[in-house]
């Protein structure tokens, strides 16, 4: 924990945009005056209040609560309330904290995007409302196991700040994939004892050459989101729905390429490229992979002359996996049903210990001095 | 020019919830906001919804529970209706989608809340508002056929016709600055409070008082606009608000000498007593020298009686909150907390539907004042209020738009307003800056019209106000573009906010007497004789520019005044 600092000067290096001006996109710095433990949104509204009125950003609740105020600082995707000067500074590349607006996004003026023709648009893809049982709706409420309303909550709690439609990997490669915030969306349905068409959900987001399987599991909205949605779990979990549960072969080859990556693993132990692709398409033998072979063969090629694969490793990977790899398929397999690990219902043991013995509050002259960060 | 049968300004859980029970009575609907609407300041909402759904409960119960935590001040009929209208309300909400937490059964389960007489507070972890808000949102996105949608529009006038009659509103699409006129056969006003009059506050920085001031200036009369509720627990640090979910959960709060002081002052309630009662409590321990923190300015919320589990699953925002702006632990260490400004009781004078005094203007939520809150809210029966009179809105807009014809006009409103905002961006840089006079106002309220009051204090605070009034005509505003031109609409919601503050300080002046919210060091007791009436503050019509007072009497149906006592 910090302990509480005197107000010091901060230049903010502010990604400026006017589109009515005809000009290029320009830097511009203030230097305002807080305590380390500030937001940079509340520097930034320093900067507007005191110096500049004109600097655009979105903001209202200055909690993390209404998702107004997503930004880049010094490259990274958050909530400009939720990120702490101090904290800024120190990830700052030349001493000046510079704030951009988020990526992915077309930007309409300084700091602010256009959500509605992405974020919003990919929200509205995935049939973003209840769909229960129309004919049979209880008199009181559904009756729900606990554990199932925690576990949407995880998702619920997306405040749609876009901070991980920001820094999507794959969206920055397939502008139409469907996406972090979006797919959590979904997964809140899915997820929801009350939705009857969670099967139908879960087809078409499979189906979708844009989907569930278009992630490519970089994290990067997980490092992003500020209320702990962990978007890219959520999608893992819809695959697992998807795959394990519903057994739903999907055009795009991801159920396919899910099984052969766990056979591969409890094969080899380690990956073995060679054998996944094409048993991702059924096998050497399949007429479908031979085809997907030739159409890789420019990659394929990059690949050897650049050194990212050698004919040495493809061809003498030992096909022994560890017994330990091994006991680990037999364990979780000889399983009745699928255990889903989800801290955020379970808790951590951390979490889930008893209370530390009550301790006098701190009383005194300087108690609470330290309530600061 | 768009038109519709009801057009619902603003767009947090009162005017969504206006918005889909008006296109369900088949009307042509429009929502407007001058943010997104899931930016609304419902979000915040924490804690949970109050209903009387469990079978050990009875919608009495939870409305005398609201009459008491009102000081008496609150109309006991709009009171019935919303508590007899809640556990409805509640079930509708599960059914559309909110992910209420529940008990082993499966069944919905309860919190305890403050000034209640039983568990029944609907909740879903601490982020209820933000659930709930977001699952309307959904429905809107479902109906978007029938319910159009203007997100970032910002209104700056309501139109009245030669006789009087609300038949729509100006508005300024913010991402392009362009001028429109909506012409509407109803109006529903749903656009929030005011807690940006004052410095600290828990609210948004978008809750600045505009369809208070647009329906003041129209000539609607303000009602209970003293009644400013301080919550008992925002961060000293900054103002934050952490949830009464968490005394309701069990927390204790504790002066300097580590004493659970609310033994004093509440020995039944304890810390959920109602809001006026806990903040007053904690005012008191602080100004006489119990108070915790550097220079004692603050109580300790101790949340480390809770079980650490329940503390993760139920009051998980508020470890966030502790951890991110306070560097505190809550499930380890007390956290440092104070009362401070989180909800205004008065607003828009309207009846049970919400029609107010102008025909074709309705209002609901905390912009309005029906009066079901009167002196102090009960924590949890805000949502509540929003959802449950922000339905009966929309029905009662929608049926009455059936019998009208569109209203044509409006352009010479629009052309007045156009003025405006080109005189504003006209102005010399001669004046002072805008968040000057904002800062000002903020901190002149929190000085004087705050958890204590007294005449001399006020009196100097509505001097200071006239003079920021003043101010704010020649302050100047740095962005002269047309997109996203936010300097432009912070000059009007500065106006908005003075006008807001200054029926608060005249009403708070005019009521010689402590009830509720509003406690006078020099009328230190409630005085049913002469006060136990509301207080309309409207807008001038004399050369003296000072709001005009009325009274309007209190709405008795079974329970008579009596000490209050938790």
């Amino acid at each position: 924990m910090e302990t509480r600092k005197p107000p010091q000067d901060f230049t903010l290096r502010v990604r400026r945009y006017d589109p009515e001006s005809g000009q290029a996109p320009y830097w511009d710095e203030h230097t305002i005056q807080l305590e380390p433990h500030r937001s940079v949104l509340e520097g930034l509204l320093q900067a507007k209040g005191r110096f500049d009125g004109s600097i655009g950003v979105r903001c209202s609740c200055k909690a993390a609560i209404c998702g107004s105020c997503g930004v880049r600082v010094n490259g990274q995707p958050g909530l400009a309330c939720h990120t702490h000067l101090g904290a800024a500074l120190k990830s700052a590349k030349d001493g000046v904290i510079e704030i951009e607006p988020m990526g992915n996004m077309p930007v309409i003026k300084d700091l602010i995007v256009d959500m509605d023709a992405v974020h919003w648009k990919k929200i509205a893809r995935v049939t973003p409302w209840l769909l229960a049982d129309e004919d049979n709706v209880p008199e009181r409420e559904h009756i729900v196991p606990k554990e199932a309303m925690v576990d949407v909550t995880q998702s619920m709690a997306c405040i749609q700040c876009g901070a991980c439609v920001s820094d999507c990997l794959s969206m920055e490669l397939d502008p139409l994939f469907i996406g972090p915030a979006a797919l959590a969306k979904a997964y809140r349905f899915v997820g929801d004892p009350r939705d009857v068409q969670q099967v139908q959900r879960l087809e078409d987001l499979a189906q979708d050459p844009h989907g569930l399987y278009a992630c490519t599991h970089c994290f990067k909205c997980i490092d992003a989101c500020p209320k702990g949605v962990a978007p890219m779990s959520q999608i893992m979990r819809l695959r697992r729905r998807a795959g394990s549960d519903h057994h739903i072969k999907d055009a795009n080859n991801g159920f396919n390429h899910e099984h052969a990556f766990v056979k591969n693993i409890r094969r080899n132990g380690l990956l073995h490229e060679n054998d996944l692709l094409t048993d991702s398409f059924g096998g050497k033998l399949s007429p479908a992979a031979g085809a997907f072979m030739a159409r890789s063969l420019p990659v394929i090629t990059r690949a050897l002359l650049r050194g990212k694969a050698t004919l040495k490793v493809a061809l003498s990977h030992p096909h022994k996996a560890p017994a330990d790899v091994k006991r680990i398929f037999d364990t979780i397999e000889a399983r009745p049903e699928r255990v889903e690990f989800n801290p955020y219902i379970t808790g951590t043991d951390e979490d889930n210990a008893p209370n530390p013995p009550a301790e006098a509050p701190q009383t005194g002259p300087h108690a609470g001095q330290e309530a600061t960060a | 020019m768009p038109s519709h049968d009801v057009l619902i300004i603003g767009a947090g859980l009162a005017g969504q919830r206006a918005a889909l029970a008006a296109a369900q009575a088949g009307a042509t609907v429009g929502i407007m906001s001058k943010v997104h609407p899931v930016r609304s300041h419902s979000v915040a909402a924490a804690g949970g919804m109050n209903a009387a759904i469990s079978v050990d409960d009875d919608w009495h119960s939870h409305a005398y529970d609201t009459v008491k935590g009102s000081d008496f001040l609150g109309d006991q009929d709009a009171i019935e209706i919303m508590c007899s209208e809640a556990p409805a309300e509640v079930m509708h909400l599960e059914h559309i989608g909110v992910t209420f937490h529940r008990n082993d059964k499966g069944e919905l389960d309860l919190r305890a809340f403050g000034g209640a007489s039983i568990k029944r507070t609907a909740y879903v972890a601490d982020i209820t508002g933000q659930a709930i808000l977001h699952v309307l949102y959904e429905q809107l996105m479902k109906h978007h056929e029938t319910v159009q949608r203007f997100e970032e529009w910002f209104t700056t006038s309501l139109i009245l016709d030669d006789v009087g009659t609300c038949t729509g509103c100006v508005a300024r699409d913010i991402r392009t600055g362009a001028m429109e006129v909506f012409t509407a056969k109803n109006v529903i006003l749903a656009s929030g409070g005011a807690g940006q009059c004052y410095k600290p506050t828990t609210n948004a920085l978008i809750c600045t008082a505009d369809g208070i001031a647009q329906a003041y200036r129209a000539g609607v009369p303000l009602m209970d606009m003293e009644m400013v509720q301080y919550h008992p627990t925002t961060l000293v640090e900054n103002g934050f608000l952490i949830t009464e979910g968490a005394r309701g959960e069990g927390a204790h709060l504790l002066n300097k000498d580590g004493d659970r002081f609310m033994e004093k002052y509440a020995p039944n309630k304890m810390e959920l007593a109602s809001r006026d009662v806990v903040s007053r409590a904690e005012q008191t321990e602080i100004n006489e020298g119990r108070g915790v923190g550097t220079d004692g300015e603050g109580i300790y919320l101790d949340i480390t009686v809770v079980p650490k589990k329940r503390t993760l699953e139920a009051l998980r925002e508020i470890v966030n909150v502790g951890r991110d702006f306070a560097g505190v632990d809550i499930t380890k260490e007390p956290i440092l907390i104070r009362p401070g400004q989180h909800y205004i009781m008065g607003g828009v004078k309207t009846d049970v539907d919400g029609v107010t005094a102008i025909s074709g203007l309705y209002a609901a939520g905390e912009v309005a004042c029906i009066s079901v809150h009167g002196g102090n809210r009960l924590g949890a029966n805000s949502l509540l209020d929003t959802l449950i009179f922000g339905r009966r809105s929309g029905e009662h807009a929608a049926e009455r738009s059936r019998q009208m014809a569109m209203p044509t006009g409006g352009q010479a409103q629009l052309r007045h307003d156009e003025a405006m905002i080109a005189g504003i961006i006209a102005r010399e840089k001669t004046g002072r800056r805008i968040s000057e006079i904002k800062d000002e106002l903020g901190n002149v309220m929190n000085d004087r019209v705050a958890v204590y009051r007294e005449e001399a204090g006020m009196l100097k605070a509505h001097e200071t106000v006239k003079r920021l009034k003043e101010e704010a005509q020649t302050a100047y505003v740095d962005d002269r573009g047309t997109v996203f031109n936010q300097d432009v609409l912070g000059a009007i919601e500065l106006g908005y906010m003075l006008d807001a503050a200054e029926c608060t300080v005249v009403a708070a002046i005019e009521r010689k007497e402590s009830r509720g919210a509003q406690f006078r060091t020099d009328y230190p007791e409630r005085d049913d004789e002469q006060w136990m009436k509301h207080i309309n503050t409207s807008v001038p019509t004399d050369a003296d520019d000072t709001p005009r007072i009325s009274y309007s009497p209190v709405t008795i149906t079974q329970w008579q005044p009596e000490e209050r006592k938790y």
